[in-house]
């Protein structure tokens, strides 16, 4: 329940708890991505663990309805292999100097699945939609900067800004919905029962909707007049597999194309030559990274010195392998590896525990009492750790923590808490002395809402209490900007700022690994996962399975 | 008699009121909400989300009005919405999911009733016997195994190993693309393996309480008369002992009517059948209030019928309890 990202390219920050999206660093393929030549035809079929809740993604936040979504639909803009912005409705874009006006360009022979065209009116609506109090839409935040949005002609559109927004540009990546069917509806805040919402959705998007069976499967079929060229795979069946173990079987009996795999099943349930020919697998960052985190208001961890000393006295090498047998990679940083905002010249803390005696020592912290402890002012180093229950990854991270801080003699209490009592009883009041847990990221590198000083009331996600000059300007001016090189220096410097610092400290970003059916020609593996060019993806001739188109 | 019949349709609405009241309360207090399954629960404006979510779903109300509110639809037979975005009428959603419950669960009834019979009649006629002795350890093995251990077994040597069946779902992918007995045959193989591990369980508890039933009638009286009377044995047990052996069986059978309709939660959702089970699981972890509700009380309201029909249904078949009746 708790995986769930903001928008459809990403908000801000995923809530904590790590959303196991697709994108990251291309960085090992160990599948033969061959050249054979493309053709239309045969099917797909995805597995999901989540039902889909609607069939207008402007109103649900759902992985299961998102995915559905983005075969229908599309937005002005969309992400690329980098994660970097690319058209996709818009032809073009043209920020104004101050970033305060944003000029799209449509493309003008769009049609929608009826056949009605598409206008800049479309995306008006779609953005009066998204703001009408009447409308359930998670997406209203991304838009309460717009002081207004224009049509100046059919096919240009205008965005006025009250302030700059740097998340502008990706924020209208937000599925454009068509005026022509729904504009009663929204009228009457009746969206929910428009019939587009569960049995007839139209978009503009590369696949129609066929058919959907309530808690069985959604199926689509190539849009023959996408605007971009027909994708290539002609149908796709996107399943409901309640049971996680139900897909991974589902897999080996080549039932289902696409499915993720966990380290285990990667490791060592698939490592056999049946599988090997069937199936390709991919592995790349995922979205979200693990952290120790520390209450700042702590006298102790404010001493940054004590924050580097655990970072040295942490071997992350050996808790990767022993958390997610090896595949995830460390983390030095907030910023997805492989993208522009992640600097790559920051490097990670190295295992060094006689350099994380030394920084404890330069602390103050120097005797032992006769537990082994350190002391200081007459009180012994022991601190208690917390983090939720039924994340197994977590709890191993806690033991190696706890035993790697033993041996520079601070004592842990590791705690296990109901995810709802951790949050409410102590994450939000902030009585906590350290804790692990995780950060989603969106397509967008702002984490103002994460870091900035101004953002540590009791409802805000500044949980440690961070406060630092030079990281409130960087977060202000990275927001304010609509210039990507300028972002690029501001996150560049924030990325080195974080790991001097060491507000927390970095884990590790975990693989996502999905398998594909090897029948399956043209995947990319990119810090976007592999998923940003699935309408190339192809099935070649004589590999193809389903006649059904 | 009919008066009787009366009587108990009367008691069971203030019976079924208390019941939706409990369970109103009782899934309310569970934490969480489902304004704040949807909205996340971190942000500022997450935080406005979901009072508005709130609003919209009424759960700004007490408890007592909103119990109230869904009260008084349910008299004009109106479950409401989904609180999901769809915001589908519950009633329409429950009427997707039956049908394929109804037949799993039918069919399974069915099978189990036509072993678990001749099971139990033969194990109590043979005592000790090797066949009874079998027959009990296979029957505590299938009470024992778990569900879903033996759902995984069955799908990794039927569907992975000698991939002659289906794994999951209820049509393979090219189904609209098959002859019509094609279609039939891929629906029957769907189907064969949920209700073989749904059987497997089942079975158990009803073939034990045949042999118990029957073995109480084979030591009455009667049956040694009917034995002295020179009748053959298939006779003595096959008309005068089974008959009366089954009478418990018939409340028992009552009793189970609304598991037909509630659905077995763990086959429907390791299997990926979109029955009534994996709804109402869905609408748990959702807290979709409406259809949690709505299940609940169409499961409640058979129960009573159920308990009503088995009393009636007894007291047709047995003279005894019609006798006592009128005495009183």
């Amino acid at each position: 329940m708790k995986h769930r990202s903001l928008a459809r390219l990403g908000a801000a920050l995923a809530l904590v708890g790590l959303a196991a999206g697709c994108s990251g660093e291309a960085a090992v393929t160990d599948g033969k991505v061959g050249a054979n030549t493309p053709a239309y035809g045969d099917t797909l079929i995805e597995a999901s663990i989540g039902n889909v809740s609607s069939l207008i993604p402007n109103i649900t936040s759902d992985q299961a309805s998102r995915e559905v979504g983005s075969f229908m639909y599309s937005g002005l803009v969309t992400v690329g292999r980098d994660l970097e912005i690319v058209p996709e409705l818009a032809k073009s874009w043209a920020f104004s100097k101050d970033c305060l006006t944003l000029d799209f360009k449509l493309h003008d022979s769009v049609r929608w699945h009826d056949g009605a065209p598409f206008t800049a009116n479309d995306v008006v609506f779609t953005w009066e939609t998204t703001v009408n109090p009447k409308t359930p839409s998670p997406y209203r935040s991304d838009f309460q900067d717009v002081e207004r949005v224009e049509a100046l002609d059919p096919y240009t559109v205008r965005v006025t800004y009250k302030r700059p927004y740097a998340k502008a540009l990706l924020s209208w990546g937000l599925s454009i919905l068509p005026r022509h069917l729904l504009e009663r509806f929204v009228k009457e805040g009746k969206l929910k029962d428009a019939p587009q919402n569960w049995s007839a959705p139209v978009g503009t998007g590369p696949y129609r909707f066929k058919e959907m069976k309530s808690g069985e499967k959604v199926v689509v079929v190539a849009n023959q007049d996408y605007f971009k060229g027909r994708p290539n795979i002609s149908r796709i069946v996107y399943r409901i597999i309640p049971s996680q173990a139900t897909i991974f079987l589902e897999l080996k009996a080549r039932g289902v194309d696409i499915a993720s795999l966990t380290a285990l099943q990667y490791k060592r349930q698939t490592e056999y030559p049946a599988f090997q020919k069937n199936y390709n697998k991919f592995r790349y960052p995922g979205t979200g990274y693990t952290y120790l985190g520390f209450n700042l208001k702590d006298p102790r961890f404010a001493d940054r010195r004590v924050r580097l000393a655990f970072a040295h006295a942490i071997n992350k090498k050996e808790l990767l392998d022993g958390v997610v047998l090896g595949l995830g990679r460390e983390a030095t940083g907030p910023f997805r590896p492989g993208t522009w905002a992640d600097n790559p010249n920051v490097k990670g803390i190295p295992y060094d525990p006689k350099k994380a005696v030394a920084l404890l020592a330069e602390a103050g912290w120097t005797t032992r009492n006769d537990q082994g402890l350190l002391v200081k002012d007459g009180r012994p180093f022991t601190f208690e750790l917390l983090t939720n229950q039924g994340n197994d990854e977590r709890k191993k991270i806690a033991e190696i923590v706890q035993a790697s801080l033993r041996d520079l003699g601070i004592g842990v209490e590791i705690r296990i808490l109901e995810w709802a009592a951790l949050l409410k009883e102590h994450v939000k009041k902030r009585s906590f002395d350290a804790m692990i847990l995780g950060w989603g990221t969106g397509a967008d590198p702002d984490q103002y809402v994460v870091w900035h000083s101004s953002q540590t009331g009791p409802d805000e996600l500044n949980h440690i209490s961070y406060k630092n000059r030079e990281v409130d300007a960087l977060l202000e001016a990275g927001r304010a900007s609509c210039v990507q090189a300028d972002r690029t220096r501001f996150y560049h410097r924030l990325h080195e700022v974080l790991a001097e610092d060491q507000p927390l400290v970095f884990l590790y970003w975990r693989d996502v690994m999905p398998a594909v059916s090897g029948r399956v020609f043209g995947i990319d593996p990119g810090p976007a996962g592999i998923r940003w060019n699935r309408d190339e993806w192809f099935v070649p001739k004589y590999l193809q399975r389903y006649t059904a188109g | 008699m009919l008066a009787y019949a009366f009587r108990r349709l009367l008691l069971a609405v203030p019976l079924l009121i208390g019941i939706t009241f409990v369970s109103f309360v009782v899934i309310h207090l569970a934490p969480g909400d489902p304004a704040e399954m949807q909205t996340g629960d971190l942000s500022a404006e997450a935080k406005r989300a979901y009072e508005q979510l709130k609003t919209e779903f009424g759960l700004d109300k007490p408890l007592y009005v909103q119990y109230w509110n869904w009260l008084t639809r349910l008299i004009r037979l109106d479950l409401g919405r989904s609180f999901a975005p769809h915001g589908r009428p519950v009633l329409t959603m429950i009427g997707e999911r039956l049908p394929i419950t109804l037949l799993l669960n039918i069919v399974e009834m069915l099978i189990i009733v036509a072993l678990a019979v001749p099971i139990g009649v033969l194990s109590a006629t043979r005592q000790y016997s090797t066949f009874d002795k079998v027959t009990t350890i296979f029957v505590f093995v299938g009470f024992a195994t778990p569900d879903f251990w033996l759902a995984l077994l069955l799908m990794i040597l039927f569907g992975i190993q000698l991939g002659w069946l289906p794994i999951s779902g209820l049509r393979s992918m090219n189904w609209e693309y098959m002859s019509f007995w094609q279609q039939q045959w891929d629906f029957l193989s769907h189907l064969l393996l949920p209700i073989l591990v749904a059987t497997f369980g089942g079975l158990a508890g009803f073939s034990r309480y045949m042999r118990q039933s029957m073995l109480e009638v084979i030591r009455q009286d009667y049956i040694q008369s009917a034995r002295a009377k020179g009748l053959a044995e298939r006779v003595v047990v096959g008309k005068h002992a089974l008959r009366n052996a089954l009478l418990p069986i018939v409340t028992i059978l009552g009793l189970s009517l609304p598991g037909l309709i509630g659905g077995s939660v763990i086959v429907e959702w390791i299997f990926a059948i979109p029955g009534m089970g994996q709804l109402m699981v869905q609408a748990a972890f959702e807290r979709d209030y409406p259809v949690l509700m709505g299940n609940l009380v169409i499961v409640s309201a058979l129960t009573l019928c159920a308990n009503l029909a088995a009393d009636l249904a007894y007291s047709f078949v047995d003279p005894r309890i019609r006798v006592s009746r009128r005495r009183r």
